[in-house]
């Protein structure tokens, strides 16, 4: 395995005309494919360890600003894993050990002098399951942005963050109620609310609709494309139709041998993913033709 | 498909009504096992009401101990247990809370901590009049504090941390972890998440588990006589420092008394007694359910 | 293996579709008969059998919908259904084609040939040779060979450059056989037409395999 260079590391795209399907070994394949969007997050031969056991290994990969990018494989194979890395949610779990570079808009999140604090309140999370705080939903809100000092109008933010999780029209008439008392659909639009309010550039997404129905599911999808506008959104999903719906790019991912750790096996425009699939064991999943 | 032409009968029948008589008289006896549990209770609490309901009045409750039955009161050990538990609470509250949170939040994971929850659920089941001598050597001599009301309350303290430590460890521990997760994801610090999340959240527990103790230490008796409080105490309580009694060494001193009519006195001042701990408890429980609604 | 169902349905389309190819390829072959054989009765029968082939289609085209609507494929499966979906389609006019033919033998039956016909069924076998290997190449996802019989149109219109200058001769020469060698003018250009519809089939067996739709009859002209 080769060491890049320091700081530099330059991925070549694949001839684009007539490849038929490969099957590669799994030591070979160093998937280079880079965005040619400017990215907010590189990360770099990236592996995670939880006490002994290995869960990611060597991931290189780039995450374009104000895109979706989704990462998609089956259950785990470190997708979510990736994820807590990027805004150093792992740190909570004891025995976690991490080599390897995250660097978001250049710099390593990683760094002994970083502070994880700082880092999450520039990098927001919603999660799987909604979970909303058992307070009222414009404390729910408000929280994040009092937490983090904000100075302006809080009942207008408050306002903003929720019309930009398109959930204002449904609570405007009683913000009082408890998050709690929303249906499920609202309750994850609160959270993205609540997400919004501190303000980040990023937002990191863990199978946000695995807990909703289909209809709830729509319509965060599509808050997904309106927020991409703004902000850069990275999203990890079961659900491959929603990872085609939703993504401009999708990562897949696998894990190298059985009980082995997670690699990156295949990175690129979603479209490409989804029709014309460079790997094999991308192709082989995609079509269902293994779990 | 064959049609059943016979009738179907579903009454149970060889193994499976044997079965059944099993689970029927297992059912029984539990009921019975229970029921003799409350069956003592009610008796003696109607005991204690026939002996000492005729004594309850306004009178028995606001004069000093007496020589003469007939004008013995509870004013003083009153005043005196307000006074303690009282004092108690505002020092067993605040350090329970902390050690709590400190070991379920803050504690890095090592060998220290666990012993110190090691120890702290031994300390639980010490029996309370070894705290009694502890407080006498500590707090009576030692701290020179003698039997003072001040001295009563460290050492109930000192009996009650343990318990309602471990009760509040619990409720912290209830919190479900997605709430931290989420506010620790929008930024905030691990102690701006104890105080805004976690701790508005484990309260309910953790009130009920300060009631809880607090209605044991309502009762507690061995541990007070130890550092002192057994004695004729006829004014009001004002300051830390006065000497005191509480209403269950006012029931122990009445109990040894040879005369009828201070056992008389005694059912009565149970039965006060009684009230108290049972509208404790009720307070508890009220709190637990408007949670569990919530 | 998972998704047996849906497999075993993917399969069944792509056989369909070999299906529909062999009656289209009947079809020229039986038109190309009854107008040597003046054979009327064939020529009323392949016209009829033309509906069976449209339906055919329609069936085969349906169940490619139904399959996408319930299976949502991806990746290669997707392309094979979209490719499926194209290719029923040029089979369908080939076999239109091979109909009209038919409807032209009608009109020629009644008198006797202008001269005989060599390359007109050479056209017409070439065309067949051509459809037989467009769906092997299907069959076996062969791009090289779908390339390789995309040369082969050239012949074909070689062939039609020739029976239209050799008819044109011989209508300047004798009015009387215009009526004829107009028909068999458009008899030639069905045959040419089935030939480009092949390389269309072609077309879409590359995309299939490769994902890109790449233009392969660039006529000479």
């Amino acid at each position: 395995m080769q060491r890049p260079e320091v700081g530099v590391r330059i991925g070549s795209k694949m001839a684009a005309d007539e490849k038929t399907l490969t099957q590669t070994a799994a030591s070979e394949v160093r998937p280079t494919f880079e965005p040619p969007e400017p990215a907010v997050f590189t990360l770099r031969e990236l592996s995670l360890w939880y006490g002994h056991k290995q869960a990611i290994h060597d991931v290189s990969i780039n995450f374009p600003a104000q895109r979706v990018a989704a990462l998609i494989g089956p259950s785990g194979c470190g997708k979510s894993t990736i994820l807590r890395c990027l805004n150093r949610m792992n740190d909570l779990i004891p025995g976690v050990r991490v080599e390897g570079r995250v660097e978001y808009h250049g710099n390593n999140i990683y760094a002994p002098e970083v502070d994880a604090v700082e880092v999450r309140r520039r990098i927001g999370m919603v999660f799987q399951k909604p979970n909303p705080f058992p307070k009222s939903i414009y404390d729910n809100v408000a929280f994040g942005a009092r937490v983090n000092g904000y100075r302006g109008s809080m009942d207008e933010w408050v306002e903003h963050c929720l019309r930009q999780a398109a959930l204002w029209d449904e609570v405007k008439d009683d913000l009082k109620k408890s998050g709690l008392a929303l249906s499920g659909g609202q309750q994850q639009r609160l959270c993205i609310a609540r997400a919004l309010a501190v303000q980040p550039d990023v937002i990191l997404m863990d199978e946000p609709c695995s807990a909703l129905d289909p209809i709830a599911t729509l319509k965060i999808e599509d808050l997904i494309r309106e927020l991409a506008q703004e902000f850069t959104i990275i999203i990890v999903t079961h659900n491959m139709q929603q990872a085609a719906r939703v993504s401009d790019y999708t990562a897949f991912m696998l894990l190298s041998h059985e009980g082995g750790p997670g690699e990156l096996i295949e990175y690129g425009p979603t479209n490409d993913v989804f029709t014309l699939p460079k790997d094999k064991r991308t192709e082989d999943y995609i079509t269902g033709r293994f779990g | 498909m064959a049609v059943r032409s016979d009738p179907v009968s579903l009454r149970s029948s060889g193994a499976v009504a044997r079965r059944q008589a099993l689970s029927r008289v297992s059912r029984y006896a539990l009921l019975a096992a229970s029921l003799l549990g409350v069956a003592v209770l009610i008796y003696l609490g109607y005991e204690t009401i026939r002996e000492g309901a005729s004594r309850l009045s306004w009178d028995f409750i606001s004069s000093y101990p007496s020589r003469f039955a007939d004008r013995a009161g509870l004013r003083s050990s009153i005043l005196g247990t307000a006074w303690v538990m009282g004092a108690t609470i505002v020092v067993a509250f605040p350090i329970s809370i902390g050690t709590a949170i400190w070991i379920e939040e803050f504690a890095p994971r090592n060998r220290l901590l666990t012993l110190v929850k090691l120890n702290l659920a031994n300390l639980a089941g010490v029996p309370s009049i070894i705290y009694g001598i502890l407080g006498l050597a500590l707090f009576s001599r030692y701290l020179g504090l003698g039997p003072s009301i001040l001295a009563g309350a460290l050492t109930l303290s000192l009996m009650i941390i343990p318990m309602t430590v471990i009760a509040s460890q619990e409720a912290i521990r209830q919190v479900p972890p997605s709430i931290r997760d989420g506010s620790l994801a929008l930024g905030a610090t691990h102690w701006q998440t104890v105080r805004h999340h976690v701790l508005p959240g484990a309260m309910p527990g953790i009130m009920t588990g300060i009631i809880l103790s607090v209605s044991r230490a309502v009762g507690e008796t061995a541990a007070l006589i130890m550092i002192g409080a057994f004695t004729f105490i006829a004014f009001d309580n004002t300051k830390l420092t006065d000497d005191f009694t509480t209403v269950p060494i006012q029931i122990y001193n009445w109990t040894i008394r040879p005369q009828p009519e201070f056992r008389q006195n005694a059912a009565a001042a149970i039965i006060v007694l009684m009230v108290a701990v049972v509208s404790l408890n009720l307070v508890a429980a009220i709190i637990r359910e408007r949670f569990r609604r919530d | 293996m998972t998704r047996t169902a849906f497999e075993r349905q993917l399969t069944e389309i792509q056989d369909d579709m070999l299906v529909l190819a062999t009656m289209a390829e009947a079809a020229i072959e039986r038109s190309m008969d009854a107008l040597k054989d003046r054979d009327v009765e064939l020529a009323r029968q392949i016209i009829a059998d033309d509906l069976k082939i449209n339906e055919k289609r329609y069936n085969t085209e349906e169940r490619c919908l139904e399959l996408v609507a319930t299976q949502q494929p991806l990746a290669s499966d997707l392309r094979t259904i979209v490719a499926v979906l194209h290719i029923i389609v040029d089979l369908e006019r080939i076999a239109d084609h091979a109909e009209g033919n038919a409807k032209l033998a009608l009109l020629l039956a009644d008198e006797p040939p202008l001269k005989p016909y060599i390359d007109i069924p050479r056209m017409a076998q070439k065309g067949i040779e051509m459809l037989r290997a467009s769906l092997e190449a299907f069959k076996d996802r062969d791009t090289d060979r779908a390339r390789a019989i995309c040369e082969m149109d050239d012949e074909v219109d070689a062939l039609y450059d020739q029976v239209y200058r050799e008819l044109l001769t011989f209508m300047i020469q004798d009015p009387q056989s215009i009526q004829r060698a107009t028909y068999l003018i458009w008899v030639a250009h069905n045959l040419e037409r089935i030939a480009d519809r092949v390389t269309n089939i072609c077309e879409r067996v590359v995309f299939m395999v490769t994902g890109h739709v790449q233009e392969m009859n660039i006529s000479k002209y």
